[in-house]
């Protein structure tokens, strides 16, 4: 056997939905990131709840991840059809562990080096509790090759099965035992990619969505109403969730159309509300999306990309609603478009567009995508800082000040800075009637030439002011480089793992990443391009929506587009291959 | 009794662009005669309108009011209700858009039961866009987009909203501002959802169903000997009456339903919008640092 290759491996469970993959993969997870391991975690799943192939990918490491990586080392397949369509993707060297008796094409694994490791994963569920048990016999088995301490992959046992009585956690434990020694007799010395635990602090294990959520109740939303829409749908539930207490009141509302309306209701009102869908329900809000923006009234909105158009590729990844977004809704009005590339940034991101919201009184869209949503990342505690989330609710006059109004309260005040002091209904001075209609100082509608044209330049004018909030692209890797990676959201992660590997094979490469993309960074943009040799945006979709905006921003045009729009998120070495 | 508020304190200075005759006058002034009887202030109320002629009625009061987009008013209404429920939630809205763009929101409202009082002007038309069959128009209706008459079965909105489960149905005439204002005031002290249904004649663009269609056809529920509006049979039957005769007044009522937000636990210590105003000083650093430990 090759030298032995310590902490730095991908293992890929794969078989049918309803099969338990995800359930099986997360424990593994907890199990592995437990014993001081770093892990990146990604999903792939069909939009069907039973039968069809689904797999969850995980990376382990002993240093931060941002991107899973192929080709992967050790593949647990619980269906036979997971090993055709996983055999491309393993290395040599790798292996597939598969409940024996499954009818596999031994040559063609023999052929690429990657070796079968047969195990009777049904028969140890039997022997030692029930069928069911087979996934939790091949974690083990999985453990035991990788001579992983089962002591971690019990402690998940317990947490998992407990509410279900003690003979089922003392019979999986049993299963796992038995499955782990076998597989460890086996094939532990035939198996080169081992898996050693490490003394590190407990780190959390979180996805886009969970860090969006945390980052939204820091910032002070207790209003959520949604509805349910892959991938965006784990927000309102796990805000759902949270004990009453903490006063966040969630609605499921009857369509995308009602979910907005409400949040632009209780932000009216004076609550810090959201709403969070993906791109087909992003399309039925537009219209609200004006409203919010006419009546000058703070709006979060979470928009968790999947593939289009239409229906798409429901469960699957894509970032093809840049310029929608940006654009969305009929005439011109402020906004900004916030797209985070990390768990860390989509907390901040969260609480930030709250505070951009408030200040600006204008909707503010955060734009993930499945990919950034849905996969799981260890990050260390600290990592989401409570004591870092400012509040800051912008001109919103209190009640002293409102008592203090001598002429009447201009809820559409034309200022300096195009912001017009805020009032919540309630007070007897603050009493407006707000109208999508155009309207004048006071909110009554009016056509009148004169007030247009000054309301239009107030309300444009917030933009100018939000743009100094703006975040320039961040660049990761050398000052200079011959190569610059440009993108913007999830495409972060893979994009900065292949700077890395470029890197690291000779060559020079940096990146670009864009996370503030409206209003648009336009000045630092063109400088930075300026000082680049040579250019490629690197983005999940067709049309090079990125690359559009910054030409149409700076004039600048990137000297090549790498695109991948077949739902599925790029890997780093994807990338390399690209560039090649 | 010392009251704090009379109809005038509603009053604004602005033009109001309705014409002449308009069944919405009588709606807006009944409004402020419910108001003022109830003793509500400018201050504590809320009118959320859509769009269209009767949806402009917020910009003609002195009141909290927010003229949104069509059809969507009862859904920004209720996000405000549960923002903050010490304000007394109205919704006034035309029958296209209550009934027609705004139809999904209408049902899901009926059962959700949110302390909120919808008054829809019912004219039978579309007057702003300048006379297109409704929702509401009876079948054979002709206008400009039913040249040969209106072929769908008009939508009746006091079956559908007892339907839907709706716990507070009445209808009023805009020639009866005073009844219509006892029976707006009815409906907004009711606890939970509550429908009126105004027969508004638009005088310019509906030459059928005018004031004097409507006054020969109507006749008072409190008049009729023994009805019960807690009688959800007897309301059935009466919310299928249309054409020779048309019943107005309450309909339905059903008392004691818990509303909505009644039942949210997450309101129990306080409103989002309360709350906010609490968090804004100080945030519960701990708390949230112990949600941490679920990721761990």
């Amino acid at each position: 056997m090759a030298d032995a290759v310590i902490n730095d491996m991908s293992i890929l469970i794969g078989g049918d939905a309803g099969q338990g993959i995800e359930s099986s993969g997360a424990g593994l997870c907890q199990a592995f990131a437990r014993g001081g391991l770093q892990v990146f975690a990604m999903q792939d799943y069909r939009s069907r709840i039973r039968g069809g192939h689904n797999f969850y990918q995980l990376r382990l490491s002993e240093r931060p991840m941002y991107s899973h990586s192929n080709p992967v080392h050790l593949v647990l397949a619980l269906t036979a059809e997971a090993v055709p369509l996983h055999i491309d993707n393993i290395a040599p060297g790798g292996a597939v562990i598969f409940p024996e008796g499954l009818e596999l094409d031994e040559e063609t694994c023999k052929e690429r080096g990657v070796q079968c490791f047969a195990m009777p994963l049904a028969s140890i569920a039997e022997e030692h509790g029930s069928r069911i048990m087979t996934n939790t016999a091949a974690l083990g088995a999985a453990a035991g090759v990788c001579e992983w301490p089962l002591s971690y992959m019990e402690d998940i046992i317990h947490q998992n099965f407990q509410a279900k009585g003690p003979g089922v956690v003392e019979s999986n434990l049993a299963v796992a035992q038995a499955a782990y020694d076998l597989a460890r007799q086996r094939y532990a010395t035939a198996f080169r990619y081992k898996l050693q635990p490490l003394d590190a602090p407990p780190r959390m294990l979180i996805n886009g969505n969970e860090a969006i959520s945390l980052g939204a109740l820091a910032g002070g939303c207790r209003f959520i109403s949604a509805y349910p829409m892959t991938p965006a749908t784990s927000i309102i539930e796990w805000m759902a969730a949270l004990p009453p207490e903490l006063g966040v009141v969630t609605k499921h509302a009857e369509d995308e159309i009602a979910a907005v309306c409400m949040a632009i209701g209780a932000s009216y009102a004076g609550a810090r509300a959201m709403t969070a869908t993906s791109g087909g329900g992003f399309s039925l809000m537009v219209e609200a999306l004006g409203l919010a923006g006419m009546t000058e009234v703070p709006l979060v909105v979470v928009e968790a990309q999947r593939g289009g158009p239409s229906t798409g590729l429901p469960t699957r990844t894509e970032q093809a609603d840049l310029l929608f977004v940006i654009n969305a809704s009929q005439g011109e009005f402020p906004r900004l478009v916030l797209a985070p590339g990390t768990v860390e940034e989509c907390f901040e991101a969260a609480w930030r567009a709250f505070n951009l919201a408030e200040r600006y009184q204008c909707p503010v869209i955060v734009l993930t995508d499945q990919f950034l949503a849905t996969s799981l990342r260890t990050l260390e505690k600290e990592a989401i800082d409570f004591s870092s989330v400012i509040i800051d609710r912008g001109e919103l006059l209190s009640a002293e000040q409102l008592e203090s109004l001598e002429d009447g309260y201009r809820r559409f005040a034309f200022t300096d800075s195009g912001i017009s002091p805020r009032a919540i209904p309630g007070h007897p001075k603050g009493v407006y009637a707000a109208a999508s209609d155009e309207h004048d100082e006071y909110g009554h509608i009016t056509e009148e030439i004169e007030n247009r044209r000054r309301m239009m330049d107030k309300r444009m004018q917030k933009l100018g002011a939000a743009a100094r909030e703006i975040r320039p692209p961040k660049r990761y890797g050398p000052d200079q480089a011959d190569l610059t990676l440009v993108c913007w959201g999830s495409a972060c992660g893979p994009c900065r793992e292949a700077v890395d590997l470029i890197n690291s094979d000779g060559g020079s490469a940096n990146l670009i990443h864009f996370s503030d993309l409206w209003p648009f960074p336009a000045e630092e943009t063109a400088s930075m391009l300026d000082a680049c040799r040579r250019t490629v945006a690197v983005e999940q979709n067709y049309t090079s929506q990125l690359a559009r905006l910054i030409r149409m921003s700076t004039g600048r045009s990137v000297d090549r587009t790498v695109n991948k729009y077949d739902g599925r998120p790029f890997s780093p070495e994807d990338i390399v291959d690209e560039l090649r | 009794m010392v009251t704090k508020v009379d109809a005038r304190t509603y009053d604004t200075t602005v033009e109001i662009t309705w014409c002449a005759g308009c069944g919405d006058f009588a709606i807006l002034r009944a409004l402020k005669l419910a108001l003022a009887d109830l003793d509500i202030a400018p201050h504590e109320v809320l009118i959320v309108s859509g769009i269209g002629c009767g949806s402009k009625l917020p910009d003609y009061m002195n009141a909290n009011g927010y003229m949104t987009i069509h059809g969507r008013p009862l859904a920004v209404a209720t996000g405000a209700k549960l923002a903050n429920p010490d304000l007394h939630v109205l919704v006034v809205n035309g029958d296209g858009d209550g009934y027609g763009i705004g139809g999904n929101h209408f049902v899901h409202t009926c059962r959700r039961n949110p302390n909120i009082t919808q008054i829809v002007e019912n004219n039978q038309i579309y007057g702003l866009t300048k006379g297109q069959y409704s929702p509401t128009s009876d079948a054979g209706f002709i206008t400009t987009t039913s040249p040969d008459g209106a072929i769908e079965a008009a939508f009746n909105p006091m079956a559908i909203a007892l339907a839907a489960g709706a716990t507070f149905v009445g209808r009023s005439f805009s020639g009866e501002p005073k009844h219509m204002a006892e029976i707006i005031a009815r409906g907004i002290t009711h606890q939970g959802y509550a429908l009126i249904d105004v027969l508004q004649p638009c005088v310019t663009f509906n030459r059928v169903n005018t004031y004097a269609w409507y006054r020969e056809r109507i006749y008072h529920l409190e008049e009729e000997q023994g009805y019960d509006p807690s009688d959800r049979t007897a309301a059935w039957i009466k919310a299928q009456e249309w054409g020779e005769r048309i019943p107005v007044g309450v309909i339905y009522q059903a008392e004691g339903v818990p509303t909505y937000e009644e039942q949210v636990r997450a309101m129990e210590g306080g409103s989002p919008a309360g709350r906010l105003l609490e968090l804004a000083k100080a945030s519960p650093t701990e708390e949230y640092d112990r949600l941490k430990e679920q990721f761990v």
